[in-house]
């Protein structure tokens, strides 16, 4: 994932403050994750790298650890947030088959964010409405009955406020400004 | 730690160091118990592959034979129809994501896997669970070998040797459950990691999921 302008700075800001109020112990390496994920929203592997070097663990042990608990996510939230249930019911449904036809329109994998950042697609074990499976929440608004059909339609509108957004302020050319920051790093 | 202890093993008296862990002492003295994740020099074996049961004497369940310490005048069985129960299905369930094209393998006659299968007359071909197909790509980045994660058994033996062999810290354990593999930081091929390639791993890799590429065909 391509950093976006001022991120890096942000990144190595959080672990050090996050670094220099905690004990640099291993054992404390679950905290001192959760801390860091609470101010970026997410682990980016810039600050995986320097919170392994300032506790001394080899970078694959903390990146283990971050991939082994449900709690850390290792790509940025985005702009539409999309979490799909798969609990029994919505399985039982096709949940999982909810989860593809996302994966396809989002040309991204369950966890993942899109490059432009818009799109991040997540599963959930219950959102607590079963009689509505398959059920989808998207930015916090659940939608039941979440057949592939009604994923194009989710997409539509999504696509369709972000149209607006982008007549706004046109992230459009943001995105190119964003590309050339990636390369330069 | 150093004192010499007698123990049975199968009816057969032998002489082992009291806290010294039971697996080394059969192995020791030709008593085969099947093992992976072992390692003689860790403090405690983590006992994740499940195959190193053994029965002793008033002790009502099998337990894991690296995490056992010698204790003088133990009587210790390596078989029994609970044992083999318990060892059957932690194979079996090893087996089940294995990729089991052995002909092709760098490790075919040397794999600990065939040889626990010879030992204790089980299938490599298991029928009981249904079978995983891994579609993991191969990382042959590194000169002299490769990684191919179809045949890894999970056993550690490579981030041992390359925490503490290699003091390096390139490789671990990622992931959770049915998706749990060896990778490294950010899952980046092996080339392009912190490794330096000292294939300390591949000699300890029991199988053949880490291989040097010019013993392959």
């Amino acid at each position: 994932m391509q950093l976006m302008e001022g991120e890096k700075e942000k990144i190595l800001s959080s672990v050090d403050e996050v670094l220099s109020n905690s004990s640099k112990k291993k054992e404390n390496l679950i905290t001192i994750l959760q801390k860091v994920q609470a101010k970026l929203g997410y682990l980016p592997a810039l600050a995986m790298e320097k919170i392994a070097d300032g506790i001394n663990v080899p970078a694959a042990d903390v990146y283990g650890l971050a991939t082994f608990y449900n709690q850390f996510r290792l790509n940025p939230p985005g702009d539409h947030q999309v979490k799909v249930c798969l609990g029994t019911a919505c399985y039982m449904v096709g949940g999982d088959i909810t989860l593809e036809s996302f994966e396809r329109r989002m040309d991204i994998k369950e966890g993942e964010t899109t490059p432009d950042r818009r799109y991040s697609l997540e599963r959930v074990a219950c959102v607590g409405c079963c009689t509505m499976a398959p059920v989808v929440v998207v930015d916090d608004e659940v939608e039941g009955k979440v057949t592939p059909t009604r994923v194009d339609g989710i997409m539509l509108e999504l696509e369709s406020k972000n149209g607006k957004a982008e007549s706004k302020d046109d992230p459009g050319e943001n995105q190119v400004t964003h590309q050339k920051e990636g390369e330069q790093e | 730690m150093n004192k010499p202890v007698k123990i049975i093993i199968d009816d057969h008296e032998i002489e082992a160091f009291a806290g010294e862990k039971l697996l080394w002492a059969a192995l020791d003295n030709d008593i085969f118990i099947p093992h992976l994740c072992a390692i003689r020099e860790e403090k405690r074996s983590g006992a994740s592959c499940r195959l190193c049961f053994v029965e002793i004497e008033g002790i009502s369940q099998p337990v894991t034979s690296c995490t056992k310490s010698v204790e003088d005048g133990m009587v210790v069985k390596t078989r029994s129809p609970r044992i083999d129960r318990l060892v059957k299905t932690g194979f079996e369930l090893l087996l089940s994501d294995h990729d089991l094209k052995c002909r092709e393998c760098p490790a075919n006659r040397s794999c600990a896997l065939q040889k626990i299968a010879k030992e204790r007359g089980l299938k490599l071909r298991q029928k009981r669970f249904k079978h995983i197909e891994r579609d993991y790509q191969l990382d042959d980045s590194p000169k002299e070998f490769a990684f191919n994660r179809s045949r890894c058994v999970l056993c550690g033996q490579c981030v041992w040797a390359d925490r503490e062999e290699a003091k390096i810290g390139a490789i671990g354990f990622t992931r959770r459950g049915i998706k749990r593999v060896v990778t490294t930081f950010e899952d980046l091929p092996l080339a392009e990691s912190i490794c330096t390639e000292c294939k300390l791993c591949v000699d300890a890799c029991p199988v053949g999921a880490l291989y040097y590429k010019d013993l392959k065909k």
